[in-house]
C-alpha cells in the first residue's frame, strides 16, 4: 500500500479526532509499533498573521512629493526581496517602479486636453493583483496562481520561462531573468547589491513580480511599499467595508487601470477628492 | 527502411555533413546562450517573444499544410496527389519537430519542460497546444511510415490507418486553430486580440506550406529520379492561389477595422509595422518588402498561363514564402509587443547568436526532411508506388 504525505497526516488527523489516536494508525500503515505522532511535522499559522478575504491598495500619488518619496517606496521593496538590478533597460526587472500619468493610464490619455498637473504627475506602479489574473489563465504550470487572499502569486521553482504570462499581463507587470540574477557584472559588482539571507534570490530564466509582500502579511508586517510611503499607499481588504482602502475609495474619486479588460485590478488610484 | 538514408550519393553527404556543420556552430550557440541566459538575445522586458517564438507559429503553419494534399486524395479521391501525399506528410514532421525546438530554446528554463506534463493545466493554450502538436507529429509518423512502406511492398496500406488519415484532417486544422489562440485570446495586445486570426492563420498556413511543397517537389524531381509529376504540383499551384488571396483578404479586413473605426491602440501597431510610429520604424523596410512579395506572388499566380510554366511558378512560391515568413515569422509577434503595455515603444531586432541558433533548427529540419525525403524517394525509385 502506498500513501503519500498529505494523505498520511489527513488519516492521523481524523482518527485523533475520533480518539483512535494517529499512533495506531501509523503502526497499522507501517507495521511497526513505535509512536511517532508527536513529532509528525505540522503547520500552523503565525498568530499575528493579517489575513483578508480580497488585498487591495488605494494609492493617492499626490501624498508623494519628491522623488525621494517614490525612491522610498521603491527601494523598500526591491532591497529586501533582492531584486537585481541589470544595469540597463532590456534585461530590467522590476517589482514596482514608476511613471507617468500618461504610461499608467495609457487608454484614458487621448483626452486633448488636461489638468497639466495630473498629466505630468509621477504614477507608482506594482502588480494589480487582478481578481480575474490573464497570467494565471495562460501560465502551462500553474506556476502564477492567485492565493484564496487575492495576491495573485508566483512560483520561481515551478516556471519554465515560457513567458506566456509577460505576453499576457496587460499592465507590464512581470520581469524575466534574461541574465543569472546572482551573478555579477563585467566589472565584478554584483547584480543584487546587498542579498536579504531573509527572502530567496532567483535563478536565471524565470519570471518574476511583486507577490504582495505574503512574506511579511504571515507574520504581521504590512506590505513594505505601503510601510514606507507615508500614507500615500493604503493597504487593506478590499471585501472589508471598514477597511482603510474602503475608507480612502469611498471618500475620493478612484481609477483603476485598464478596467476595460476585465480583469479587474485591486489597485485604485486617487485622482481627486479629500486630501 | 531508414537503411535507404545510408545510402546515398557524394552530393548527399555532402549536403548532410554541412547541415552537421551548421547544426554543431549553432549548438555552441546554443550552449552559450544556455549559461548565459536569453540575455544574449534582442529580447527585453517589454519585447519578450520575438524570432524563435515567430518561427515556432510560421511553421505550425506548414506542418499544418499537409492536410491540402491529404483532403483531395483520402476524402475526394484525387488519384493525381497520391505519390506527393508523402512528402506533405513528412513535411509536417520536419516543420513539427522544428516547433517543438523553436519552443525549447525559447524556454528560460527548458530542463523543467516536462512541468507543462506534470501540472496540467487546462486553462492554459499552451498546454493544449503540447497536446495537438505531439499528437499531430505521431500521427504523420505512424501514416506517413505505414502508408509508405505498404507502397514499398506494393500492397495496399492497413485498413487501421485510414482512421488515423481521418483524424489527422481536423487535427491539423486544430493545431493551427490552437496556435492562434495562444494570441488571440490575450487582452490588451491589440494587434493579436482579433478574431480573424485563426482564420488567417489557416489561409496562410495553406499558402506557404504548399507553396514550399512545390519548391521541394521540383528539387526532388530536378536531384533525383523520381518525379512527383507536373500536374499535382499545377494542383498545388491552385490551392496556393486561393489560400494566398483568402490571407491577403484577411489582412485587409485587420486594416479596415483598425482604420475605419479610428481606434489608436488597433491603428499603432499597424502604423509601427508599416509607416514606423513616434519616429520607430526598424520593421518598416521588411514588412514592405513581404507586401510587394505577396503582390508579386498573386500576379505571378493568378494567370493560368503564367502559372503553368514550372519556373515562374517556382518563382512565384519562392516569394510567397518569403513574404508569409517576414509577416508570420516576425511581424505578427513584434506587433503584438510594440507599442507595449505602456504605450511606449522599445524596439526589437534579432542578435547574432539568436540568428544562428534560429539557422540552426532550420538546419535540423532540413536533415529530417532530407533524412525521410531520402527513403520516401528511394522507394519511388524502386517503383513502389502503385496506383
Amino acid at each position: 500500500m502506498s500513501i503519500n504525505r498529505r494523505q498520511f497526516l489527513r488519516l492521523a488527523g481524523v482518527s485523533t479526532v475520533l480518539g483512535v489516536g494517529g499512533a495506531s494508525v501509523l503502526s497499522a500503515l507501517t507495521g511497526k509499533g513505535e509512536a511517532v505522532s508527536q513529532t509528525t511535522p505540522h503547520f500552523t499559522t503565525d498568530p499575528r498573521a493579517i489575513t483578508g478575504k480580497r488585498w487591495g491598495f488605494a494609492i493617492d500619488v499626490r501624498k508623494l512629493k519628491t522623488d525621494e518619496d517614490y525612491q522610498k517606496c521603491i527601494s523598500a521593496c526591491h532591497d529586501i526581496h533582492n531584486v537585481p538590478d541589470f544595469g540597463n533597460p532590456k534585461d530590467a526587472v522590476k517589482w514596482i517602479w514608476k511613471d507617468t500619468y500618461e504610461h499608467t493610464f495609457p487608454t484614458v490619455t487621448e483626452d486633448e486636453i488636461m489638468n497639466k498637473e495630473l498629466k505630468e504627475k509621477p504614477f507608482i506602479l506594482f502588480c494589480n493583483h487582478c481578481a480575474q489574473p490573464a497570467c494565471v489563465r495562460v501560465c502551462p504550470t500553474k506556476a502564477t496562481y492567485k492565493r484564496k487572499d487575492g495576491i495573485v502569486m508566483q512560483d520561481m521553482h515551478r516556471c519554465i520561462g515560457c513567458r506566456f504570462c509577460m505576453a499576457a499581463c496587460p499592465f507590464g507587470a512581470r520581469s524575466f531573468n534574461y541574465r543569472d540574477p546572482r551573478g555579477k557584472d563585467a566589472n565584478g559588482r554584483p547584480f543584487i547589491r546587498k542579498e536579504n539571507k531573509e527572502f530567496p534570490t532567483r535563478m536565471i530564466g524565470v519570471v518574476e513580480k511583486c507577490t504582495l509582500c505574503y512574506e511579511r502579511l504571515a507574520v504581521g508586517l504590512l506590505p513594505a511599499c505601503a510601510e514606507a510611503s507615508n500614507g500615500a499607499i493604503v493597504f487593506g481588504d478590499l471585501e472589508d467595508p471598514n477597511s482603510e482602502v474602503r475608507k480612502v475609495i469611498d471618500a475620493n474619486y478612484t481609477i483603476r487601470r485598464k478596467p476595460e479588460l476585465g480583469t479587474q485590478p485591486s489597485l485604485y488610484y486617487v485622482i481627486g477628492g479629500r486630501e | 527502411m531508414l537503411e535507404k538514408a545510408l545510402i546515398g550519393s557524394k552530393r548527399y553527404w555532402l549536403w548532410i555533413g554541412a547541415l552537421l556543420v551548421v547544426i554543431g556552430i549553432a549548438f555552441i550557440q546554443y550552449l552559450h546562450q544556455f549559461s548565459y541566459g536569453l540575455g544574449i538575445t534582442g529580447l527585453s522586458r517589454d519585447v519578450s517573444w520575438g524570432l524563435y517564438i515567430g518561427q515556432f507559429t510560421f511553421l505550425v503553419g506548414v506542418a499544418a499544410s499537409a492536410v491540402m494534399l491529404v483532403i483531395p486524395y483520402y476524402l475526394h479521391d484525387f488519384k493525381k496527389f497520391g505519390k506527393i501525399v508523402i512528402l506533405g506528410e513528412f513535411l509536417a514532421v520536419s516543420a513539427v519537430t522544428m516547433c517543438v525546438l523553436f519552443i525549447f530554446v525559447d524556454m528560460g528554463q527548458p530542463m523543467r519542460i516536462m512541468n507543462v506534463v506534470l501540472h496540467p493545466t487546462p486553462n492554459s493554450i499552451m498546454f493544449w497546444d503540447f497536446i495537438v502538436l505531439t499528437g499531430y507529429l505521431v500521427l504523420n509518423i505512424v501514416i506517413g511510415w505505414t502508408t509508405l512502406g505498404a507502397d514499398r511492398k506494393g500492397v495496399h496500406p492497413p485498413q487501421w490507418v485510414k482512421p488515423l488519415i481521418y483524424l489527422s484532417v481536423p487535427w491539423a486544422v486544430s493545431i493551427h486553430t490552437v496556435t492562434a489562440f495562444l494570441y488571440a485570446g490575450i487582452p490588451g495586445r491589440h494587434f493579436w486580440l482579433t478574431a480573424i486570426m485563426a482564420a488567417r492563420f489557416l489561409a496562410s498556413a495553406f499558402a506557404g506550406g504548399p507553396a514550399l511543397l512545390i519548391i521541394l517537389s521540383l528539387l526532388v524531381r530536378k536531384l533525383t529520379k523520381f518525379d512527383p509529376g507536373a500536374e499535382p504540383i499545377q494542383a498545388l499551384g491552385k490551392i496556393v492561389t486561393y489560400a494566398m488571396f483568402a490571407n491577403v483578404f484577411f489582412l485587409g479586413l485587420e486594416f479596415f477595422t483598425a482604420f475605419y473605426s479610428n481606434i489608436p491602440g488597433h491603428m499603432a501597431p499597424i502604423e509601427y509595422l508599416y509607416t514606423g510610429f513616434e519616429g520607430h520604424g526598424k520593421l518598416v523596410s521588411i514588412m514592405w518588402t513581404s507586401s510587394i512579395l505577396a503582390v508579386l506572388s498573386l500576379t505571378l499566380l493568378v494567370f493560368p498561363a503564367l502559372r503553368r510554366n514550372e519556373n515562374i511558378l517556382a518563382v512565384a512560391c519562392v516569394s510567397m514564402f518569403v513574404s508569409l515568413w517576414i509577416d508570420k515569422g516576425f511581424g505578427l509577434i513584434v506587433g503584438g509587443f510594440v507599442p507595449n503595455m505602456f504605450e511606449g515603444i522599445t524596439e526589437y531586432w534579432p542578435t547574432v547568436p539568436e540568428t544562428i541558433i534560429t539557422i540552426g533548427v532550420w538546419a535540423i529540419g532540413f536533415l529530417v526532411l532530407t533524412v525521410l525525403y531520402k527513403v520516401a524517394v528511394a522507394v519511388r525509385e524502386e517503383g513502389g508506388y502503385h496506383d
